[in-house]
């Protein structure tokens, strides 16, 4: 599990911005990533896999290993640690393998 | 909806705003360059200075002075006249027949594509940690380093419970050092580097002594080791997951004892390698570093690659680190105005000359780190059911079963067990499948080679794709019948 440095939530003069995860509201700060956005609220996995179905989060939090990808606002495969979050903003964890068309 | 991005134009692209691309993109535009600085991320800075302008971690002696020391590189690049474009993330880099780069990219904010033309690339695209295949290593409760330390950067999130750092190099101590001063627990340090490597080391210790960083990097170490608790020469390491699937445990050889225990945060690191995914997929040669166990591209003491006008500076041209960096973005700024005819070759060698002198202090040294933390090979060339392919879920023993099959390398190894073809590209399996055919044939990594990288370099969808403005020659190629 992870939380927010005391320091950090008192120097933070950006504000808080409300995003839902799998229909859940969820607070952030304003200028997280989604990645970072999960790990403050102890959502360690953000999908499971493709291939064994197995529970997968994001490991290296710079656009890399892509095994940060959610749905985000009806969009498929998107990497929570290269996106921000923005008010309203729908995060849906990814389970299995993506479908061609919905 | 979006409107399409307009055709940019300039003399020099750099790919990159860490250290090395922001010193070029400034030093450059100073020399008269027209030149735009492209980055995926939304500000500058790069991973060493990350989220630098924007960190919610405002107290300086958390993250320390070599953190900070990033703002001197972000204000001469404002008014240096540069342009930055943010959140553009560069996946083709093609260069047409007249010698111009035409350059594809996406504006992550909006998924629209762009084109941009230019006459010299600078790749400042850095490093990534190094693949630390271990048991578990998939386990959600399990990070890197640098990524734990992204995360106190850009949202002053840390770990709470049991955390425990293992592997070894100069990050994890510098993070357990910025946790320490932000009042965050650590479980252990759990180090890798086998008793002994210090002999490795010794013939370079005298570099070592006239480093600028010892007496730092000393300080440092000693402030970690007086407050965390070490566990030296782990020689295995293996995390499993619990219930739910997410990581429950920690098992651990060190001393001739194996010991459990329960945690809930593992932070890996084995050192950085350079990011080669770019410079492969333009052309460049590269070669396989005795010294640090990875690739790194063929370049000269400019940077300069075996394609024409393309140039790497920082990390990504061989692991030398951050100041380093720097200096080798300003060396390769230099160069690439002249390569542009813009100053003479005698001015090129006058203005590069404190660069030089600069860089030679910042590496002094390097050689005893790279020794004293080299990567074990146990954690280079796993066994069993390791995963060694993270996307594809391909194992460490599948690799080894179709190189003993007589897989000729790492392109066919993708044929076989799709390793390297999932959206990630390699990046974090790469390095492994050459180590373990190699292993496995009584190869050497160098005549085993990589992955055959192509772009686009990362994950791009038909629809992005197609917001790319027309030209009448992007027309005529697609056009089959014409009147």
């Amino acid at each position: 599990m992870f939380r927010r440095l005391e320091a950090s939530t008192a120097a933070a003069s950006a504000g808080t911005v409300r995003i839902s995860v799998d229909g859940v509201a969820l607070d952030c700060r304003e200028g997280d990533s989604v990645a970072a956005a999960l790990f403050a609220a102890n959502i360690p996995a953000c999908r499971e896999t493709a291939v064994s179905g197995t529970p997968r989060g994001p490991f290296c939090m710079m656009g890399v290993c892509y095994d940060c990808l959610v749905g985000i606002d009806g969009r498929a495969n998107q990497q929570a640690c290269m996106t921000r979050v923005r008010p309203g903003m729908a995060v849906v964890r990814q389970m299995g393998a993506r479908e061609v068309a919905r | 909806m979006s409107t399409a991005h307009e055709t940019l134009a300039c003399d020099l692209l750099v790919i990159g705003a860490g250290p090395a691309g922001l010193a070029a993109a400034t030093r450059a535009a100073g020399l008269g360059l027209d030149v735009v600085l492209i980055d995926e991320q939304p500000a500058a800075g790069g991973q060493i200075y990350r989220a630098i302008s924007t960190t919610p971690v405002q107290d300086r002696d958390i993250l320390g002075a070599d953190y900070w020391h990033g703002l001197s590189l972000i204000e001469p690049f404002r008014q240096s006249g540069a342009r930055h474009l943010a959140g553009a993330m560069v996946w083709a880099v093609n260069r047409s027949d007249d010698g111009a780069f035409e350059v594809a990219y996406t504006t992550t904010a909006d998924s629209q594509a762009g084109l941009l033309h230019c006459r010299h690339v600078i790749l400042a695209t850095g490093a990534q940690e190094r693949p630390f295949p271990i048991p578990g290593w998939t386990l959600p409760g399990v990070v890197t380093a640098g990524a734990a330390q992204i995360l106190l950067k850009t949202s002053g999130v840390v770990p709470d419970g049991t955390t425990v750092l293992a592997g070894g190099g100069p990050l994890l101590y510098l993070l357990a050092w910025q946790y320490l001063n932000a009042g965050v627990k650590i479980h252990a340090i759990l180090e890798t580097t086998p008793p002994g490597q210090w002999r490795q080391a010794l013939p370079f210790a005298w570099g070592f002594l006239r480093s600028p960083y010892l007496g730092k990097g000393l300080r440092l170490l000693r402030a970690v080791r007086a407050a965390v608790p070490f566990v030296s020469g782990v020689g295995a390491l293996e995390a499993i997951g619990g219930e739910r699937g997410h990581l429950a445990r920690l098992r651990y050889q060190a001393g001739g004892e194996t010991r459990t225990i329960d945690i809930d945060q593992l932070l890996l690191h084995q050192g950085v390698v350079p990011n080669t995914n770019l410079s492969r997929a333009v052309g460049a040669e590269h070669m396989w570093s005795e010294r640090q166990d990875c690739w790194e591209p063929q370049v000269d003491a400019w940077g300069a690659t075996s394609v024409p006008q393309l140039t790497i500076a920082g990390d990504g041209a061989g692991i030398a680190g951050a100041m380093a960096a720097e200096h080798r973005g300003r060396l390769a700024a230099v160069h690439a105005a002249a390569a542009l005819g813009r100053i003479d070759m005698a001015t090129r060698d006058r203005e590069a000359a404190p660069h030089r002198a600069a860089l030679s202090r910042a590496t002094r040294g390097r050689e005893f780190f790279e020794s004293l933390y080299r990567a074990p090979a146990q954690f280079r060339r796993p066994v069993g059911d390791t995963i060694v392919c993270r996307c594809e879920e391909a194992t460490a023993e599948q690799v080894r079963q179709a190189a003993r099959m007589g897989c000729q390398g790492p392109n066919q190894m993708k044929a076989f067990l799709r390793c390297g073809m999932g959206p990630c590209q390699g990046r974090f399996c790469g390095l492994t499948v050459t180590e373990l055919i190699a292993d496995e044939q009584g190869r050497h990594p160098r005549d085993v080679g990589y992955y055959r990288v192509r772009f686009p370099i990362k994950p791009v969808t038909l629809g992005e794709m197609a917001t790319l403005p027309q030209t009448e020659h992007s027309r005529s190629a697609v056009v089959r019948f014409r009147k």
